[in-house]
């Protein structure tokens, strides 16, 4: 039987995902592989924006890290439940893309990434200097999830609930990209003129996708928290808005799964390269180098492509 | 009734009148060409009529209705489609997708049930694919449907421009040059295509400098030169005018 690419590609990655516990060696590979799920979730929804919208943003760390504080005062100081502080936590990030997303995706290009930027870093500022209420640079503590009166406890729980979001967030994303909002967003990346003469509301869309991304960040940020048990504003700086935007675009832009094979890649990559000491950095920013100039179009697109171009050869 | 009214329009770009004091109308039904020379202000038009500028002065109705400023995707929603000079595919998608973006006002549009595939989304993209095809055989580039946009020859582009305006189900349709850079063959094969649009009641307006495919196809005829009518009338009254005869050759 033929499976369609969606069905086909989202039946693979739950096998991925379902049969990877097994060639675990050790506890600590559950921690970093629900990193890679996590960070895997985020670029999926970043992607929409990147590699789909064709827009760019340099502070999703920022909405991410808006989501896990949201959790961990909410939860922590006010005493709600961790599902309606991440719901609450993510309507708000929800509200502040939406409101800040019309003025500056009016912006293309540098300008656009300049303003994204100052989002990013203004809310890590407040972060830091809220202590008050954040805690400040020495971070804050967070609860353990609990849904029901039961914990969600230990790296293994956390393995499957990450697992079980990348597959539904990984599911969303494929049916919006083919749906009529999925190809007017696309139809904004290749030509906004062109959207416009038949009736997309460019505007309008931009917005949609960066706040649908925002909320993606959002609620990964929230579940982080609670799975670290401890946040501190670093995990809404600069660097780590610009590690998401590299995990897309190595991964491979407008590709959903092409975000999730970059997110693990570099999720992965520093661990492996460990051994490497002092030159991690350097090996790590060669290979991130050497995939760009050999392979621009990302790992998978191109990966995918090669592999076309073999199977049409007689 | 006109469909189409413009009134003492006017567009400057820093001190250049690219459009000055312009008046004319177009009946619904009808085949509209505007000629001129290169730079007599042909694209500016289009370009204000379908909200991509904003006009200095002077007023544009549709259904006597004042549609000076309003955006190009409202524009759309009152019926009216366009095609561009300069290409504005969308080089990222295939060649049916393209001209379903086309279709997207006559679409299922809902958030929720998109990001979960509910029946009704399928269906009517199904039916939407049905259709747009039809409409790439229209216009005769039914074997290029699952082609990328980015490996379509130029000819098959300007047509896959005019399946995208056509899927919009417009009532005025706008080409841009639909024959430049087609070879003769080419360009009979758009004149069909533009008649048989036309026939199906949509109102054609078109900039080209084709004066074969002009004077072939079009019921009337406005000729501009540095921004100002020039003539105005059938085929055949524009053609005996001295004055586009001089535009044209240069004045003796």
């Amino acid at each position: 039987m033929m499976l369609s690419p969606r069905t086909g590609g989202l039946a693979a990655l739950a096998f991925v995902v379902s049969l990877a516990p097994a060639f675990f060696p050790n506890a600590y590979f559950y921690d970093v592989a629900v990193n890679a799920l996590f960070n895997a979730v985020v670029c999926v929804g970043l992607n929409l924006l990147i590699g789909y919208g064709g827009q760019i943003s340099l502070g999703h760390a920022g909405f991410f890290a808006l989501g896990a504080y949201g959790s961990a005062i909410l939860t922590g100081t006010h005493g709600m439940s961790p599902l309606a502080a991440l719901a609450v936590s993510a309507a708000a990030v929800g509200v502040l893309a939406f409101v800040v997303g019309r003025p500056i995706l009016r912006l293309k290009g540098h300008y656009l990434a300049m303003a994204t930027l100052g989002i990013g870093i203004i809310i890590h500022i407040v972060l830091k200097t809220e202590s008050q209420i954040t805690g400040g640079p020495d971070g804050i503590g967070v609860d353990p999830f609990t849904v029901l009166g039961l914990a969600v406890s230990g790296d293994k729980a956390w393995y499957w609930v990450g697992a079980g979001l990348l597959l539904f967030s990984v599911w969303t994303s494929l049916n919006l990209i083919d749906s009529p909002m999925g190809r007017a967003l696309r139809a904004v990346h290749g030509s906004e003129v062109g959207a416009e003469v038949v009736g997309v509301d460019t505007g309008r869309y931009k917005v949609l996708v960066f706040t649908l991304s925002a909320v993606f960040a959002s609620v990964v940020g929230s579940l982080f928290a609670h799975k670290n048990g401890f946040i501190t504003p670093d995990i809404g700086s600069f660097f780590r808005s610009i590690e998401l935007v590299t995990m897309v675009v190595l991964g491979g832009m407008a590709s959903t799964f092409g975000a999730v094979v970059g997110a693990v890649i570099l999720t992965l990559l520093p661990q492996m390269l460990a051994s490497f000491e002092d030159y991690e950095a350097m090996v790590l920013g060669g290979i991130m180098m050497g995939t760009m100039i050999f392979m621009p179009k990302g790992l998978l697109p191109s990966l995918r492509a090669a592999f076309k171009r073999r199977r049409a050869a007689p | 009734m006109t469909l189409l009214r413009v009134e003492n329009l006017s567009k400057e770009f820093g001190g250049v009148h690219a459009i000055e004091d312009l008046s004319f109308a177009i009946n619904p039904g009808t085949i509209h060409s505007i000629i001129g020379p290169n730079g007599a202000g042909k694209t500016t038009l289009f370009n204000l009529i379908t909200g991509v500028y904003t006009p200095t002065s002077g007023r544009i109705l549709l259904d006597d209705h004042d549609i000076a400023g309003k955006k190009p995707f409202e524009l759309a929603r009152l019926g009216m489609s366009r095609t561009f000079q300069n290409l504005q595919v969308f080089f990222n998608m295939t060649a049916l997708e393209n001209v379903m973006v086309g279709h997207h006002l006559h679409l299922d549009r809902r958030f929720f049930p998109s990001l979960f595939r509910l029946p009704a989304i399928v269906r009517r993209d199904a039916e939407a694919r049905a259709h747009c095809l039809e409409l790439m055989e229209f216009v005769g580039i039914g074997r290029y449907a699952d082609a990328d946009a980015n490996s379509m020859p130029y000819g098959a582009l300007k047509r896959l421009e005019i399946a995208r305006a056509l899927a919009a189900r417009p009532r005025l349709l706008l080409l841009d040059e639909p024959a430049a850079g087609l070879n003769a063959t080419e360009s009979r094969e758009i004149d069909e295509v533009i008649k048989k649009v036309a026939a199906t009641g949509v109102t054609v307006v078109l900039v080209e400098h084709d004066m074969k495919m002009v004077m072939g196809i079009s019921d009337h005829i406005l000729a501009l030169d540095y921004g100002r009518k020039l003539a105005e009338g059938t085929p055949s009254e524009v053609r005996a005018n001295d004055d586009v005869v001089a535009a044209y050759l240069g004045a003796h």
